[in-house]
Formats: C-alpha cells, sequence, structure tokens
C-alpha cells in the first residue's frame, strides 16, 4: 500500500464514484482524504485474528419472506419527479447511449 | 385562560383537555415558527396549510388518538408524500416524494400533526448542521454556536419550543449530540426497532429514526407510536413492542451503571465533565450502584465508524444520479457526463469527500486493510459492550466532549468535527439503544448531555433511569428569550 495518496489516485476514486470533481476540488481533498486514512490506520494496529466481521447491528440476522405480488408505487408517480421523464412511453429519458 | 405550556406533549395534551382547539393549538406553533425562525433556521419549509387542514379534519372527527393534535417537526431526509424532502442539498432541492415514510404514516394515525421539514447536515453528514445546502441552524443557547447535528434543525424546533416534539435521525449520533448541545432529551433506539422505510440512506447498517423532546416521558410517548415491525424495512424487527411509559416509575434504586472511565482521561471539558460526575453522584445518592468499566476498543470507534459509514454512504448515495429524480446538470451531453455532472453540481464538499473515502476504502486492493478490518473492529467494540451489560444495566458517559461549539470552529478541519461524536458512534456501530437527558448547564450556560446505553430492545431501562434522573435534577429551564 502506499504511504501518501497521491492527485492520481484522488482522480481514479472521483471517475469511480462518478464525480466530475475540479482541480480546486482535487487540491482540497488530497490532503485532507490522506489525513483521515492515515487516521484511520490506527484499526489496523488491532489483531483481529479470527475474529468475524460485523455487517450489521441486528440481533438476529434479516428474515427472509415469501416473494407475493403486491402493489407498488404507481408508474406515474415515480416519473412525476423525473427531471426529464417520458411518461407517454413510461421511461426515463438520458442522453443517447449508443451511436 | 392562562396561555397554556405547549413546549411539552402532555402541557398540549392538558390544553386540548381543556378545551383549546388543536387549531388553536397547531396555529400556535406555526406563529411562533413565524415570529422566531428567522434567525436560528430551524426549518427548512413549514407546511402552515397542510397542518392547518389536519387540524381543521382533528377538530370536525375528535377521536382518542395517543397524540392527537400534538405538533411536531421532521427532519428533511423523512420522506413526506407530496412535501418536499431535500436532505438540505442541492441535488433533492425541489424532490417531492411519491409517498410517507413509515414514521410519518403512524405518526399521521396517532393523530399528531406535521407543521414541517427541518434544516439538517447534507444527507445527514456532519455534526453542526454547517453542511446544510440551505446555510446552518444557530443554537437558540447562544446563536453564535451551533446546535450539533446533523438533526440540528430538529433539535432548534424543540428547544425554542416551536414544537413539543421532533424526528431526527442518527447514523453515530445525530440526534444524541444536537439534544445534548441544544438541552433536550433524544434516543438513538435500538437498530431495527424504527423502521427506516422512508428515511433517505446514509449508513444502512447504522441509521434509526430517532425522537427529540423536552422530556423523557414525552420521547417515551413519541417511541410507543413509532417503535414497531414494518414489512417494507427487511431490517426491522418483529421483537413485541412494550409500553415504554409503564416503565417510567422513578425507580433509580438496584439499577447498576458502569462508567468507562479511562475514556474520560483526555478532551473532555472541564466544566461537562463535572456536570457529568454531578449527574452520576445524584444517581449513586438515589440507589444506583455505580461501578466503573472497560471498553478496550472504544478509542477505535471514530476510524471504524468513518470507515463503514463511508462504504455504506458511497453505495447508497450512487443512486443520484439525475435520472430518476433530482437535480440534473444542465451540462449532461452525454451520459456519462449526466452522472458526473450531476454529482457534482448536486453535492457539497462533505458529501464528495465522504463519498470519495467510502469509495476508496471499498476499491480493489483497499478493502481488507480498511474495510474488512473496520468490521472486524466492530464486532470487538460489540464484545465490549455485551460484556460490560454482564455486570451493568447500562453504561454511562457524557454524549458530547464539550458543550455546542461556535459555529465556523471546526468546519474546515473535517478531522476534528468528526472527534465530536467520540462518545456516539459506538452505539450505532454496536445497534445498541442509548438516551441523552440533560444534565445542567455550564457556567457559561450552556446544556450538557448525560448519556446511557442499553442492553439490545431495552430501551425501557433507559427511558426508566432516564426519567428517574430527570425527577432528581429537577426542570430543565428554557432557553433565555432573545430579542
Amino acid at each position: 500500500m502506499p504511504d501518501r495518496l497521491t492527485r492520481e489516485e484522488v482522480e481514479r476514486i472521483a471517475a469511480l464514484a462518478s464525480l466530475e470533481l475540479t482541480p480546486e476540488e482535487i487540491d482540497t481533498f488530497v490532503p485532507q482524504l490522506a489525513e483521515i486514512l492515515e487516521y484511520a490506520r490506527a484499526v489496523q494496529q488491532i489483531d483481529t485474528t479470527g475474529v468475524p466481521p460485523t455487517s450489521h447491528g441486528l440481533a438476529t440476522s434479516p428474515v427472509d419472506r415469501e416473494d407475493e405480488p403486491r402493489p407498488s408505487l404507481d408508474r406515474d408517480a415515480a416519473l412525476a419527479a423525473a427531471p426529464d421523464g417520458a411518461p407517454d412511453a413510461g421511461l426515463f429519458r438520458v442522453p443517447r447511449v449508443i451511436g | 385562560m392562562a396561555a397554556p405550556d405547549l413546549r411539552t406533549v402532555g402541557g398540549v395534551q392538558a390544553a386540548l383537555a381543556g378545551g383549546r382547539s388543536v387549531t388553536e393549538v397547531v396555529r400556535r406553533s406555526l406563529d411562533a415558527i413565524e415570529a422566531g425562525d428567522g434567525p436560528l433556521h430551524a426549518f427548512n419549509l413549514v407546511s402552515r396549510d397542510a397542518a392547518l387542514a389536519r387540524a381543521a379534519a382533528l377538530d370536525a372527527a375528535p377521536a382518542n388518538a395517543p397524540l392527537r393534535g400534538v405538533p411536531f417537526a421532521v427532519k428533511d431526509n423523512i420522506c413526506t408524500r407530496g412535501i418536499a424532502t431535500t436532505a438540505s442539498s442541492r441535488i433533492l432541492e425541489d424532490y417531492a416524494p411519491p409517498y410517507d415514510a413509515t414514521v410519518i404514516a403512524r405518526l399521521a394515525a396517532a393523530g399528531a400533526v406535521l407543521v414541517g421539514k427541518t434544516n439538517c447536515d447534507e444527507f445527514a453528514m456532519g455534526s453542526s448542521t454547517e453542511n446544510s445546502a440551505f446555510g446552518p441552524s444557530r443554537n437558540p443557547w447562544d446563536p453564535d454556536r451551533t446546535p450539533g447535528g446533523s438533526s440540528g434543525g430538529s433539535a432548534v424546533a424543540v428547544a425554542a419550543g416551536f414544537v413539543p416534539f421532533a424526528l431526527g435521525s442518527e447514523t453515530g449520533g445525530s440526534v444524541r449530540q444536537p439534544a445534548a448541545l441544544c438541552g433536550l432529551v433524544g434516543l438513538k433506539p435500538t437498530y431495527g426497532r424504527v423502521s427506516r422505510y422512508g428515511l433517505l440512506a446514509f449508513g444502512s447498517s447504522l441509521d434509526q429514526i430517532s425522537p427529540l423532546a423536552w422530556t423523557v416521558h414525552d420521547a417515551a410517548l413519541v417511541m410507543n407510536v413509532i417503535a414497531g415491525h414494518d414489512p417494507a424495512d427487511a431490517t426491522s424487527s418483529p421483537e413485541p413492542v412494550p409500553d415504554y411509559t409503564a416503565a417510567l416509575d422513578g425507580r433509580l434504586a438496584g439499577v447498576r451503571l458502569g462508567v468507562p472511565r479511562h475514556l474520560l482521561r483526555d478532551g473532555v471539558d472541564a466544566d461537562l465533565l463535572a456536570l457529568f460526575d454531578q449527574a452520576i453522584e445524584r444517581m449513586r445518592a438515589a440507589g444506583a450502584h455505580v461501578t466503573e468499566i472497560e471498553l478496550p476498543h472504544a478509542r477505535f470507534a471514530i476510524p471504524v465508524y468513518y470507515l463503514v459509514a463511508t462504504a455504506e454512504a458511497s453505495s447508497n448515495l450512487a443512486r443520484y444520479d439525475g435520472v430518476r429524480y433530482g437535480h440534473r446538470s444542465p451540462r449532461s451531453d452525454t451520459l456519462r457526463h449526466l452522472y458526473d455532472r450531476t454529482r457534482d453540481e448536486g453535492f457539497g464538499p462533505e458529501v464528495k469527500r465522504r463519498i470519495m473515502l467510502g469509495t476508496y476504502v471499498l476499491s480493489a486492493g483497499y478493502y481488507d486493510a480498511y474495510y474488512l478490518k473496520a468490521q472486524q473492529v466492530r464486532t470487538l467494540i460489540r464484545r465490549d459492550y455485551d460484556r460490560a451489560f454482564e455486570t451493568v444495566d447500562a453504561v454511562a458517559l457524557p454524549t458530547t466532549p464539550t458543550p455546542a461549539f461556535r459555529l465556523g470552529e471546526k468546519v474546515n478541519d473535517p478531522l476534528q468535527m468528526y472527534l465530536a461524536d467520540v462518545f456516539t458512534v459506538s452505539a450505532n456501530l454496536s445497534g445498541l439503544p442509548a438516551l441523552s437527558v440533560p444534565c445542567g448547564l455550564t457556567p457559561a450556560r450552556l446544556p450538557v448531555g448525560l448519556q446511557l446505553i442499553g442492553r439490545m430492545f431495552d430501551e425501557s431501562t433507559l427511558l426508566r433511569v432516564g426519567d428517574a434522573y430527570e425527577r432528581e435534577r429537577g426542570p430543565m429551564p428554557p432557553p433565555p428569550a432573545r430579542p
């Protein structure tokens, strides 16, 4: 693992996170994220051999249920908040993806 | 007729029983907001017309409902059908959800009247409300100071006397911390106790909707309505819900309290610590057994929290992409630009910082060293509590390390801001219920909180101890009136 977070790495993470950051934002984030990660490294000193990970705070695991069809949100209601909805077609419009 | 005290749920109920109409009560709340909220900014939106229509309907059909006619406010990250729900973010600035959160539906069925949506840190990410895209809220005890966060607006709405109770949400202390800094009671229920359906997700394994009120009794009344299983939230628990007010018998005798004194050696404000010690002493004098306990992994709670919560946030916030709702960048010439520019324009700095951090710790090559490791230490933090609960009924800690800090004091130093949650995050990581009760005012007249952390689904013990302590303490004064 590299000792220091690099600018290139922050740019790579921004692309993974679908964020078009400005150069100024990247300038701010490089030292800030490095500082937070440095602090978070404290956890790496702890011996966790054989300790299972906890992924949620529940006492019991979530319970499965039958997959029964039920009424859900009306399509028009679901489309009503879309920035570019096409209610007649029942679709969300986005810029052309193919061709 | 003397002006009724509408600060508490009990006060409202007494006023209604004494012949006041719901409309009169709700109008009082709305007028108080209109007169006083300008400088405080508790509210992002006041739903005056809807509230008055609802009040009129309740007056027209008197019926017995547990919170009939009680005005309340809701944090702006909880969905309200047809009423804007912004999470204090530009990316949802004009978003009106097509459905109500389960807690909203339950409170409506119980006769409570929603008066508005409260300001918060953007997507509940922060400890001061300064990360709101719509400007910070201010603490009624000292307007130069923050009310805490992220549910700061909900705390201000209650502390300023606008509503007798409000809902906030917790991921790492976002209700207990502002409750403590504003002189209120805040209860973070056990993970799974209250439905999260309709709460805009931040850290799904940590999030829990939580009430704020003046008194433990009022918080218990609200819990009676909002707690319980919900088929719409797969993580909500089928565990039966007790009557939380039935637990409030005023008894402290025999209660076993554990104090992890080793966490209080550094970085805790001296005035705050003196008030905390006084509270512990009061409970001891009233019959509680107080012992010192060790929580060996508690000091890792903040790094673990910021690894786990940001990882979950980076995943949860992927949905804000400009397609189905919310802001869309006008520079969306390609699908890639639509996503990337919408998100850059729509999210504020702290949300971006956390998405970046979360994406990093989940990315190939770092997952084991950060995220998996944090999840393992999370197990150790929970085990510390399980061990403590073999000998004590509740763990007592200050809610915060300091009283309310000044606006601007920490906003440019993310790490310092994160440390404001040092005593609260472990309850979220462990899933345990935790209550904050005011334990006095510092010499600078700033309130601070006593925190009690309990066993899974044992809110009743926390509420009983908190209520009994309240009786020993005597009533908290309201914040000073200001011109």
